[in-house]
């Protein structure tokens, strides 16, 4: 039977940080992943924010398979038949090193897995988790295609599905009202008509972010990437939202929609799609989270629901990819210890807390819920959209004044309604 | 509206032994399964003539969208096995 120091469940971000980190200490850590080779099952925006990250993998980054520095973003507010779109950028997003790269999951986990391995962590694909080892009240281990393997402690990384803390007992299964699905396409076009098409240059690119009438007032939302030679483009919608009787369509058929819209179709126009995928994403914020640790097991990533959406910026990678290396430090802490139950391992919440990643999640805990107002995906852009078309508008005979077309659209009811949501966006 | 098998068909998958997410035996009328209809991204799930909901597993993208939606009431719902099922090349 094989014991190792630590089994890490999942080649991931999170996954491959706790392996990096703990390879480097000498650590004896195996990373088992279900894919036919790392990262062919993971799937994001995707969108790496590295100021949160870069100093905690010193000398990661440096030849990392990033895809473009994002230099413009962008915001589009759609009501059924206009738009209304905002660009931002500035000298602090051209300045190194840079905030945040488009990333394409597969080639970064892949390389990611490869810097592990450099290390001494071992990469076991096509191995699949399916159950824990339970023996006197701790995790021991893990059953994989078949096989017993234990250690001292798991990690679980598994994923937004959480199955390993879930058969572990730290968690219930993920709730619908939590939960969202996204899907993508990765569109191949010409670098070159990437950096004319989004005014950047070499190198450089755009992340665009849409809200409104796609999701056909649904919680979720539109983005858009630019990768080296491609775009990412995708639709996110609320699980619980999705699932209910008067929603309009399905999910293919609300991203084939989206795609056809005049703000969307000519960003992509001529371009090839290679690759659709789908992922689903925790929006639950901090309520919503698992137990972190237990006796003999620590969750980090998507397992732990480490994903926050503040409306402007979508999160999640960093929060992996620190939370793989804080557990890899706990982990650390532990053997230090020579204990690994749930009382050492409790390390990896303080660790969590001091660091960022609890942190964020707790100065945001209200987001979700604000963020969830349906108000936000159809009343306000329909609202916002109506009122740019009368001040733009000029009719065959006199024009109103300006006031007036203000008021038309600002009525005492609207200001009311304006004003209770104001409220509740304070809290975010 | 773009046919969903041939986004599917730009995929690489590897073949699945079987079937890794099922239908529980005297679920198939369940209507909580209607939300993975509207809410799995490949469509794989459909209401037969009988008035019975069915899962096709091929070009399943393993999201585990109809597990959340659904529940593990009414699906058994497992990974495939190791290196079979979707692989993404670009993710």
């Amino acid at each position: 039977m094989e014991k190792f120091d630590v089994i890490v469940v999942g080649a991931g971000l999170a996954g491959l940080a706790t392996a990096w980190t703990l390879a480097a200490e000498g650590v004896e850590v195996v990373v088992l992943e279900r894919g036919d080779y790392p990262g062919s099952k993971n799937l994001s925006g995707g969108r790496l924010y590295l100021n949160p990250v870069r100093d905690l993998f010193p000398g990661l980054w440096d030849g990392a398979p990033l895809e473009r520095t994002i230099v413009r973003e962008g915001a589009t507010l759609m009501a059924r038949n206009r738009s209304i779109t905002f660009h931002y950028t500035g000298s602090e997003l051209r300045t190194a090193p840079p905030q945040s790269y488009s990333i394409l999951r597969s080639k970064f986990d892949r390389w990611f897995s490869e810097r592990v391995e450099e290390r001494g962590g071992m990469i076991l694909a096509k191995t699949l988790v399916t159950d824990v080892i339970r023996e006197d009240g701790k995790i021991a281990g893990v059953i994989a295609g078949g096989d017993e393997l234990r250690a001292d402690v798991v990690i679980a990384c598994d994923g937004v599905l959480s199955l390993i803390p879930e058969k572990a007992g730290l968690r219930a299964p993920g709730r619908a009202h939590d939960n969202a699905v996204g899907v993508k396409e990765l569109i191949q076009i010409d670098p070159a008509v990437i950096n004319d098409r989004f005014n950047v240059g070499d190198g450089e690119g755009a992340a665009h972010l849409f809200a409104g009438d796609i999701t056909k007032g649904l919680f979720g939302g539109g983005f858009l990437y630019t990768n080296g030679e491609s775009v990412s483009l995708g639709l996110v919608v609320s699980i619980g939202d999705i699932a209910k009787e008067e929603a309009a369509g399905d999910v293919p058929a609300l991203f084939e929609a989206f795609k056809a819209r005049p703000e969307v179709e000519p960003l992509i126009r001529g371009g090839k799609t290679v690759e659709y995928g789908a992922h689903v994403i925790p929006e639950g914020g901090y309520r919503a989270l698992s137990r972190l640790h237990g006796d003999g097991i620590l969750v980090a990533g998507d397992s732990a629901g480490f994903a926050l959406n503040l409306g402007f910026t979508v999160r999640g990678m960093e929060y992996a990819l620190a939370s793989g290396h804080l557990a890899a430090k706990a982990v650390i802490e532990a053997k230090k210890a020579g204990r690994y139950d749930a009382a050492t391992l409790a390390v990896y919440q303080k660790l969590l807390e001091d660091n960022f990643v609890l942190h964020d999640f707790k100065t945001f805990q209200e987001t979700p819920r604000v963020l969830s107002n349906p108000h936000l995906f159809g009343h306000y852009p329909e609202l916002m959209g109506n009122l740019m078309r009368d001040l733009y508008d000029i009719p065959a005979g006199p024009k109103s004044p300006i006031f007036t077309t203000l008021r038309k659209h600002l009525t005492l009811n609207q200001l009311w309604t304006l004003l209770k949501d104001a409220k509740e966006i304070t809290k975010i | 509206m773009t046919d969903i098998k041939a986004k599917l068909g730009l995929n690489v998958f590897k073949p699945l032994p079987a079937p890794h997410i099922k239908i529980k035996e005297g679920m198939e009328r369940d209507s909580r399964l209607k939300a993975a209809v509207r809410g799995c991204p490949a469509g794989l799930y459909s209401i037969n003539e009988k008035g019975e909901f069915v899962l096709t597993i091929d070009g399943c993208l393993e999201c585990g969208t109809c597990r959340i939606a659904c529940g593990t009431e009414v699906l058994d719902w497992n990974y495939p096995e190791g290196g079979a099922g979707v692989q993404f090349r670009f993710g």
